[in-house]
């Protein structure tokens, strides 16, 4: 049986009197390439948020491998303005972790709008992703004993580096690399954490269709050699429709369909979302 | 590469025992009292200061303008802790010889030094770095200010002698002191910078949500930037009282943050060679070089007691038009040794 790698349990996210997810439950299982669609401003990348620790939804729960991470439930003055449904489902101890520690939990996460250190070289680039699993202080570590440990984060980085074929370029300064360097630098950073669960928020965003084949095959390739679960927010239907096993569709912050590429893609509700209903019809 | 990391660290191990010969033999040879040495004590004073400074603005990206209130937390540590017990009573002619009766010998103090100002770091870090930008540098201005008021205060005068100056505490003359001790600090420093602690501090500067996505504490990596900066700040304070042989609150007025800002600024944000090179063109110039412009001769318009504070702000000025990323930008003294071969490559 595989194993339930992300499980959100009615998560609502609300911004003072704006409810951008609505009671959002979904499931993402082992080895899955999963997808979240929707129309602009459906809040996709506010339940991506709710999942990495940006945000602390305001209510529901969120499992990562079967154990509770993040958990909340409306309090003080949300309590008053709360608008989402399940309100009274979660009482419990509220958990809400800081996103360094989702990443060191296993999560790893790419950003809609690129953000690589861009002022280092892309081999440290990849290099901090490794700081986290350090074990060293600071005083031993700006003392040069942790030797082995330093040398190990290098030989790891660089043979990621080698795997993704970005060997030749790691001096160059990640700010000046093209555009789809850049996004296929910042997965491999988010790999370099050793994440079990890989989040990536339009990967797809500002490349042509060649690229976006490019990205199919890659995304595909990473996910078996690093026995990963994708779970992935794009706009790109030809990408979502190639890559992904299953499909959620968000509208206004409500779940409104969820299966299969065929099923998505015949499901009339998902048509109307997206094209729009002609009211008088 | 490895080949490359031996020889750049070749490269400015010969500078930088270049640099403490020529020191050396300027000792030997230049007259005592040659305005020089001055400069160059206070230079390594600066150096040190600045470069620590450069750790928090330039290295981690936190804007913080309390150095000077930590300079004199480390100053005060030093000359309190070092004043000889039979010469309190004279220090001490208002409060009847202080509150303290012993005398530590001066590396204790000048690490005490360093420990009290990260310590003071530490708890006004709790409640300051969740700031950002502006309004972390304006809460640590006011910090440093209340820590300068604190001290003058009557009612710490046993410990602090309040707004009367400090002096009797051991000082030395050696200019190759404050070389070493300034130049082992920086070491330190850099040590630091290159390590993976390093790493991540940069990474914060460059992108803060990003750093927090690859796993790292921004809270705790914030802390430790801030304190050890902090740390270094107060030993460069120490630094200041030793060269100066007399103390007093009000030399560390936010106006000499702004001094080191500036000497970060124009030796280039996230640059350690560029504030070590700042400080010393910094202290030389206003110091020393621009001094003839004080006196006034028959004839000669303008110059007059304070012009020489005129020109030199006009010269800065031309420094930020010209270079906008300061003198270094954020190239290291190896990185100008590492040009010229890839020059001559490209000729060919």
């Amino acid at each position: 049986m595989t194993q339930n790698v992300l499980h959100l349990d009615h998560i609502t996210m609300q911004f003072g009197g704006v409810v951008a997810v609505n009671d959002l439950s979904l499931d993402v299982n082992e080895g899955e390439i999963v997808a979240l669609i929707g129309p602009n401003g459906a809040g996709k990348t506010t339940a991506f948020n709710c999942i990495t620790g940006v945000y602390e939804p305001s209510n529901g729960r969120v499992d990562f491998l079967g154990a509770p991470m993040v958990q909340n439930h409306p309090q003080g003055k949300m309590k008053k303005l709360y608008a989402g449904g399940q309100a009274a489902d979660y009482t419990g101890t509220v958990l809400s972790p800081t996103p360094d520690r989702i990443t060191r939990l296993g999560i790893a996460r790419t950003f809609q709008n690129i953000r690589l250190f861009s002022s280092l070289s892309v081999f440290e680039n990849v290099l901090i992703a490794k700081h986290m699993r350090a074990k060293h202080n600071f005083f031993t570590a700006a003392c040069r004993l942790n030797h082995a440990e330093e040398k190990r984060m290098r030989e790891e980085s660089m043979a990621l580096l080698e795997e993704q074929g970005m060997a030749h370029l790691k001096d160059e300064t990640a700010g000046s690399l093209p555009y789809g360097i850049q996004r296929r630098l910042e997965i491999a950073r988010a790999l370099a954490t050793d994440p079990k669960l890989l989040l990536l928020d339009e990967p797809a965003a500002g490349m042509n269709p060649q690229e976006t084949l490019e990205l199919t095959e890659f995304i595909h390739e990473v996910r078996g050699k690093h026995n990963l679960t994708v779970f992935m927010i794009e706009h790109h239907m030809d990408l979502v429709m190639q890559i992904s096993e299953r499909i959620y569709v968000l509208d206004f912050g409500q779940l409104i369909a969820s299966g299969t590429p065929e099923e998505i893609q015949n499901n009339q509700r998902v048509i109307d979302a997206y094209l729009g209903v002609d009211e008088d019809g | 590469m490895k080949g490359k990391n031996v020889q750049k660290l070749f490269f400015e191990l010969v500078a930088i025992a270049a640099l403490f010969c020529a020191v050396a033999l300027m000792e030997r040879f230049v007259p005592a009292g040659h305005m020089i040495f001055p400069v160059l004590k206070k230079g390594c004073v600066y150096a040190l200061a600045a470069v620590s400074m450069n750790l928090l603005n330039g290295f981690t990206g936190l804007f913080s303008l309390g150095h000077a209130g930590f300079m004199l937390i480390g100053a005060y540590t030093y000359a309190v802790l070092t004043i000889p017990p039979e010469a309190r009573g004279s220090v001490y002619q208002y409060y009847e010889g202080g509150v303290i009766q012993f005398a530590l010998p001066w590396i204790a103090a000048l690490v005490l030094a360093g420990l009290a100002a990260a310590l003071f770091a530490f708890l006004i870090g709790l409640p300051v770095l969740r700031l950002k930008s502006d309004y972390l540098a304006i809460a640590t201005l006011g910090f440093a200010e209340i820590i300068r008021a604190l001290v003058l205060w009557d009612g710490a005068g046993p410990l602090t002698n309040a707004s009367n100056i400090l002096r009797k505490y051991p000082a030395f003359n050696s200019t190759l002191f404050y070389f070493a001790v300034a130049g082992f600090c920086i070491f330190l420093i850099v040590l630091l910078i290159n390590s993976s602690y390093g790493r991540a501090f940069k990474a914060i500067r460059d992108d803060e949500i990003a750093a927090e996505a690859m796993g790292i504490n921004l809270a705790r990596h914030k802390m430790l930037s801030f304190t050890i900066s902090s740390f270094f700040a107060g030993v460069s304070g120490a630094l200041l009282a030793m060269f100066q042989a007399t103390l007093q609150a009000n030399t560390f007025k936010s106006a000499m943050t702004y001094e080191i800002l500036l000497i970060v600024v124009i030796g280039g944000m996230g640059s350690v060679t560029g504030s070590c090179l700042a400080s010393f063109l910094f202290v030389a110039s206003s110091e020393w070089w621009l001094r003839f412009l004080d006196k006034s001769y028959p004839g000669v318009p303008f110059l007059r007691t304070g012009f020489r504070m005129v020109v030199f702000s006009v010269i800065i000025m031309i420094f930020v038009l010209f270079f906008r990323k300061g003198i270094m930008g954020s190239r290291e003294l190896s990185d100008l040794f590492r040009r010229r071969p890839k020059k001559k490559e490209a000729a060919k």
